[in-house]
């Protein structure tokens, strides 16, 4: 492996045979702040000031309407130690195993076989496979709740088989709803994890693959020695988004299970929505939704120093 | 670039610090008795904002029609109505009252999560100095103002000023299917014994007995609330709910939860009770997935429209054949309050008179509701339609309504909800489920 190449040259190398104080071609200048100022206030005010403003907010037990008392941190200790929200954590948790890992490990399946043998239709499937991203999320709840019902397809078909003994109002059951849940959102990410794939799989020069194949490597050495390190950039992406789909996840939840039942399907941006409307605890609500964006900037940090190797 | 930045950000939260979110805006006032007006055709011309949620069935037309109505009364006086659903309405009056510009009447729900959280913000106006003038009080049964009250600073509801009037009611009682009945030679029950007989001959004969769709944690709470009506006395559900004594774990509320865990274990609601949705009861019902179902006046329209005079409804039978029915939920419909930065008062409260006179109830009668008050001239179309006008008036007359039980705590639907749940599905004992529910009421009450 060759060391990584440096972006910037020796200081001493630049200034070289230049009159001191003369700034070097390329070097930043202080105008370029103003090119980034529309975009910079436009960005302060929809995203800036409302997570600062959010994250003052979550000092407070306020309940959105009369005035508000200072908390402190007393609403983060109340996020944390409340067994019901710490849970909805975990479920989080689940559902990144379901929105994020299984999409890749799917996607990456397909992509194997795709790029060993192209098989007839590539587009139509890419196509089919990628529709669930186009599809409103609501569309999706409706129709997955009626898969999930006590007389949709999914019990129809156990019953089929003979395995009717296993039929059940799948949301409605407390150990199969967040699964159940989960799925969904595995059918819709997978679309996303594959095109991504698709993609980086036609930028891996052919020779390796032949190089590879000469070398006497199966289909499986292949994928691990030429195509999972030449999707990492790819792999990096595609994890980032599904992991955020699956923390911020709550128009789903919100669709087809209301958090239920009982406790089973809660998760953290579900509780956020409910603390502010549902029983005004506002402050409370905008400390979960502030750990929410802790965590996602930790796992995305984490993503591109794990997968890319990036530091 | 670092630096400033961390200045900025220091600077925004000293400003802000200084201010509690919520603190902007004066504190209105609210009028003396002797001060207030109640000659709306004196006010000059006048535009009164309100906001309602009468959207669902016949309930736009009553609005429209009454509205009209009282444009026509006081020409001066124009209604600028904003209607929205009732979830969408609810969520986004917090925002509205706490604006510059709020509308002068709102339907307000009762309970600490919206009615008593804006009197606690003074948002809502008592309508105590109005008392003298239209008697919004004596026009009520005790147990209907009862619910519409707020203590002072919205500590407690259930006791207080009154903030709402209602114009129209909701009692949950049992709709059954006349065919099914016929079918397995059954007569609509005259007891509570009878009731629950019944119940064992439709399962034994293939019937479900009770149709429950519960994905939604909140109807479980119906079901209870009636087995609750037969266990326990109105006076002391009355005072679980209004936080004035009692505990979820007292004997009789623990013995209701049992019976729905024996109901569900028996089999008496559908497979996959947890995991259908409630709005769409009234469709298998008709089709004749259940035999009774337990429900309010809000199930009428649609089943009359699926199963016209084959859908009746009663009260949930009292224990002894004629005795004095057993307490139920229920209580006035969402009710109309004042909010108290409108600047026509005296015109708003003249609105809310007229909105719960005589001439509205038989508006409300004619458009499908449940008029609050007993009509003047006009009847319900419909059997059922009979069946819950004169089951309210029972309710009214004898007074056995409790408050829906979520009202207990901002959380407990959610609670409670869920321990429904988990008890109908047997994952937890009656007991377990009702310690889950006190340790959450015994939390808000030790906060309130």
């Amino acid at each position: 492996m060759k060391p990584p190449a440096t972006r910037t040259r020796p200081a001493a190398d630049r200034t070289q045979g230049r009159p001191a104080g003369a700034r070097p071609p390329g070097e930043p200048r202080r105008v370029a702040y103003l090119y980034v100022l529309p975009a910079l206030l436009v960005y302060a005010a929809f995203l800036l000031w409302p997570l600062l403003h959010g994250a003052y907010l979550s000092l407070f037990h306020w309940d959105g309407l009369s005035v508000g008392t200072w908390a402190g941190l007393g609403n983060y200790t109340q996020a944390i130690s409340d067994p019901h929200l710490r849970g909805t954590f975990w479920h989080a948790a689940v559902l990144v195993f379901f929105y994020a890992v299984l999409p890749c490990c799917i996607a990456f399946l397909l992509v194997a076989v795709m790029s060993r043998s192209r098989p007839r239709g590539l587009t139509f499937f890419r196509t089919v496979l990628f529709l669930p991203q186009v599809v409103a999320m609501v569309a999706v709840a409706v129709a997955w709740q009626w898969i999930y019902s006590e007389h949709g397809p999914v019990n129809g078909t156990l019953r089929l088989v003979g395995l009717g003994g296993l039929a059940r109002g799948w949301l409605g059951d407390f150990t199969w709803a967040l699964p159940s849940v989960g799925l969904i959102g595995t059918w819709a990410e997978i679309g996303l994890a594959m095109v991504l794939f698709l993609a980086g799989v036609q930028k891996i020069p052919r020779e390796l693959y032949e190089a590879a194949r000469v070398d006497g490597a199966g289909a499986v050495r292949e994928f691990f020695a030429v195509t999972l390190p030449g999707l990492r950039r790819e792999l990096s992406v595609a994890l980032t988004l599904t992991i955020i789909a699956a923390l911020r996840n709550f128009d789903l939840i919100y669709l087809t299970t209301g958090g239920g039942p009982g406790d089973a399907t809660r998760v953290p941006a579900y509780e956020v929505y409910n603390r502010t409307f549902n029983t005004g605890e506002v402050g409370l609500a905008c400390a979960i939704g502030i750990m929410i964006a802790v965590v996602v900037f930790a796992v995305t940090a984490g993503v591109g120093r794990l997968v890319e190797g990036r530091s | 670039m670092r630096k400033p930045f961390v200045v900025l950000t220091a600077a925004l939260v000293a400003v802000s610090a200084a201010c509690a979110p919520g603190s902007g805006g004066g504190k209105p006032k609210t009028p003396a008795p002797g001060a207030v007006g109640t000659d709306v055709a004196k006010a000059g011309p006048v535009t009164l904002t309100v906001w309602d949620q009468e959207v669902l069935g016949g309930q736009n037309e009553q609005m429209q029609r009454l509205n009209a109505a009282f444009h026509a009364k006081y020409p001066n006086v124009t209604i600028k109505r904003v209607s929205r659903s009732f979830s969408d309405l609810e969520k986004t009056l917090r925002l509205a009252l706490s604006g510059g510009n709020p509308p002068d009447v709102v339907e307000a729900n009762q309970g600490y999560g919206i009615m008593a959280a804006l009197v606690k913000a003074g948002a809502l106006m008592p309508l105590d100095p109005y008392e003298q003038a239209y008697g919004f009080r004596k026009r009520f049964p005790a147990g209907l103002t009862q619910l519409n009250s707020v203590s002072a600073g919205g500590k407690a509801i259930g006791s207080g000023s009154l903030y709402g009037v209602a114009m129209t009611g909701e009692a949950v009682g049992i709709y059954y299917n006349t065919d099914k009945l016929a079918k397995l030679g059954l007569k609509p029950p005259a007891t509570w014994a009878e009731f629950e007989q019944d119940l064992a001959t439709a399962k034994g004969r293939g019937e479900t007995p009770i149709y429950l769709a519960n994905l939604e944690k909140f109807p479980g709470i119906h079901e209870f609330g009636v087995l609750l009506g037969q266990t326990t006395g109105k006076d002391k559900l009355r005072d679980l709910v209004f936080g004035r004594g009692g505990a979820w774990t007292d004997p009789s509320v623990v013995q209701a939860a049992q019976k729905l865990a024996d109901w569900a274990k028996k089999g008496y609601f559908p497979a996959g009770v947890n995991a259908a949705k409630y709005n769409d009861s009234p469709a298998p019902f008709a089709k004749g997935d259940g035999v009774f179902l337990i429900g309010g006046p809000w199930f009428a329209a649609d089943l009359q429209k699926k199963m016209g005079d084959k859908v009746r409804y009663i009260l949930p039978p009292p224990a002894q054949a004629g005795g004095a029915p057993a307490a139920t939920l229920g209580g006035p419909g969402l009710p109309l309050a004042i909010t108290a930065r409108s600047k026509h008062p005296d015109v708003a409260a003249a609105y809310l008179n007229f909105m719960t006179g005589p001439q509205a109830m038989d508006v409300v009668t004619q458009t499908g509701g449940l008029a609050a008050l007993p009509p003047p001239s006009a009847q319900p179309t419909s059997a059922v339609g009979r069946d819950l006008a004169a089951a309210w008036k029972t309710a009214s007359d004898k007074d056995i309504l409790v408050p829906y039980l979520d009202y207990s705590t901002t959380t407990f639907l959610d609670t409670l909800g869920g321990v429904l749940q988990e008890i109908i599905a047997g994952r937890r004992t009656a007991r377990q489920g009702m310690q889950d529910a006190q340790r959450d009421y015994a939390a808000f009450l030790a906060k309130r």
